[in-house]
């Protein structure tokens, strides 16, 4: 049993090295290359490392556009994440807590807004009808209208989890409801609340559809729009290209090694309740 | 002694007044109007959109002016070949990749759970590029499956075999993107089938042992039927996503070569930019349409099957 695990263990190795590993490989090579030697493609060692050349000249282009973007988006996604966790675990502990009337409409809402693609053009509309349209507020707005539906299903689900008794302790003591939410039950959701951090955090920061949608224009441009206008500028630098591919999966790797076990734990728990 | 033992029964007396009448209005620990912040949001930007799309998509729409136009979009949207092109890839590449996803990510969760070396690298090194940018991913790809210079062609020249122009060949271009596809998002579902497996109790594998079932056995009458509702989740999770899909797709193909890895989603973009938004907006609906036609009924099924055995 255990030789075969071995056996079986070291091909899934080498397996995943050439699967999943050697196209990050090929963007690190590509990304410390010069131009003519990033140009011909080629998997291999580069004769001439370029590394902090290349990271220069990405960042130094379009007056920095790569320092804004980055500043961009990490507004974008600290907001964004901040405003949909508060919101969703109020709605998501009041769902669980109260039988009301509200509840099945509420419940099938949350349900649309899992299954239903947001209709682009009309919300561009709206968000041009409130003065939002290309402003940074304009799409942190829209991430968290899209991101509730699957943050109130997690706090839903985990609010179950925690016994009722605690609320009436706490109302007994005299706390408000607000209190009770905000001192009493939030503080106790601190697992599910990050994972949905780290979830919402990479899928806002990842997001590309919605930024070029709703932040048209170079000025406030996400790290992923200056992906795109790199590609699309057609210079066959590709060396920067991949510098710039480099530092934009550099902050989903930071996550993914601190909160990796969070991030599956809370995953599962509620991709499978769902 | 007697005072202390009635202070607090007093102070029960009184909270217990207000918790009674709780059914009166705005008293309930509980309070209505905690869905109120989110539901703002949500009505603004989700539901009214939504709602005016149905309007729009039946218009000629340059964002100041509205003529309406009956059904002429959805006409002329099912006329273009280009277009019923994008309609009927969307279906491809969803039901390819979803298919794909589910035999692959439960092959995957099999080997995840089963006794082997370096058990929790590989689970990470699966999941991985399921959290790095989806454009990034494109382009990397799109460079790797590059028809002259592209890696993977010199390594099928090396063994001799003349690679395709993987994403210029109008044939093989959509199925090139759900492949990468694929590839970034198989660790989800390879995730929650390994919760699904490992929530499995022992006894059943424990027993299956002393039957002397084989491991084929294990697989057809245990782990199948028990994971099933992991593979409910993948199944919907990842319809959902494939008939969506717009960002990998725009940045491998842009829909190109022509029009042959156009999808709904990419369709509507063009529109977009086109200056057609009332077309834009019909696709959306289209989407919209699709989307429900498919999943609604998938996930009653499936969940009803579940809830039967």
């Amino acid at each position: 049993m255990k030789k075969k695990g071995v056996v079986l263990g070291s091909v899934s190795i080498a397996l995943a090295a050439v699967v999943f590993l050697v196209p990050f490989a090929f963007i690190i090579l590509t990304a410390s290359k010069t131009q003519q030697e990033a140009s011909l493609l080629q998997f291999s060692w580069p004769t001439q490392w370029a590394f902090f050349e290349n990271l220069t000249t990405v960042v130094e282009t379009n007056d920095f556009i790569l320092i804004r973007a980055f500043i961009n988006s990490t507004i974008l996604t600290i907001v964004a994440v901040v405003i949909m966790v508060v919101l969703s675990a109020m709605v998501g502990y009041v769902l669980q807590r109260r039988k009301s009337r509200w509840n099945g409409l509420i419940n099938f809402l949350v349900l649309a807004g899992l299954i239903i693609p947001p209709a682009v053009v009309p919300t561009i509309w709206v968000l041009q009808g409130t003065g939002l349209y290309g402003s940074l507020t304009g799409l942190i707005a829209v991430h968290v209208a899209f991101g509730l539906s699957f943050c109130i299903m997690l706090f839903k689900a985990f609010v179950g989890s925690i016994p009722r008794e605690l609320d009436e302790a706490a109302l007994i003591d005299g706390a408000g409801p607000i209190r009770l939410f905000f001192q009493v039950i939030f503080p106790l959701l601190r697992s599910v609340i990050v994972t949905v951090i780290v979830v919402q955090a990479v899928t806002v920061f990842n997001d590309f559809t919605y930024a070029l949608y709703f932040l048209p224009g170079m000025d406030n441009a996400t790290v992923q729009l200056t992906l795109y206008n790199y590609q699309s500028q057609g210079l066959n630098q590709w060396n920067l290209l991949f510098m710039d591919v480099l530092l934009i999966t550099i902050p989903p790797l930071i996550m993914f090694i601190f909160f990796n076990r969070q991030i599956v734990a809370g995953m599962t728990s509620g991709a499978i309740k769902g | 002694m007697t005072t202390a033992t009635l202070a607090p029964k007093r102070r029960d007396l009184k909270t217990e007044r207000p918790q009674r009448s709780q059914r009166r209005r705005g008293t309930s620990p509980y309070p209505l109007w905690f869905h109120i912040p989110a539901g703002v949001f949500f009505l603004v930007l989700f539901i009214i959109p939504t709602a005016a799309s149905f309007y729009f998509s039946l218009t000629r729409w340059t964002l100041f002016d509205v003529e309406f136009i009956g059904l002429d979009n959805f006409v002329q949207f099912f006329r273009e070949p280009a277009l019923v092109r994008g309609f009927t890839n969307t279906f491809i590449y969803a039901f390819l990749t979803s298919a794909a996803k589910v035999v692959l990510g439960l092959m995957l969760a099999i080997l995840l759970t089963s006794q082997i070396i370096a058990r929790g690298f590989l689970r990470s090194v699966v999941f991985f590029p399921v959290l790095v940018s989806t454009v990034g991913i494109g382009v990397t790809f799109t460079v790797l499956l590059d028809p002259f210079d592209g890696m993977v062609n010199q390594l099928l020249g090396m063994v001799g075999i003349a690679g395709p122009g993987w994403l210029t060949d109008p044939n093989l271009a959509l199925y090139t993107v759900a492949f990468v596809d694929v590839w970034k998002g198989v660790g989800l579902a390879t995730l929650i089938y390994i919760a699904g497996i490992v929530a499995i109790p022992q006894e059943y594998f424990e027993a299956a042992k002393v039957d002397g079932a084989s491991a084929w056995h294990n697989f057809r009458f245990i782990i199948l039927p028990l994971a099933r509702p992991a593979t409910v989740t993948v199944v919907i999770l990842s319809l959902i996503g494939g008939l969506r899909s717009f960002d990998l797709i725009w940045s491998m193909t842009g829909g190109g070569p022509g029009f042959t890895s156009d999808v709904i989603a990419s369709v509507i973009y063009k529109q977009y930019q086109a200056g057609f938004f009332g077309l834009s907006t019909a696709g959306n609906v289209v989407l919209f349409l699709v989307v429900a036609a498919i999943i609604l009924p998938l996930s009653y099924w499936l969940n009803r099957k579940g809830s039967e055995s």
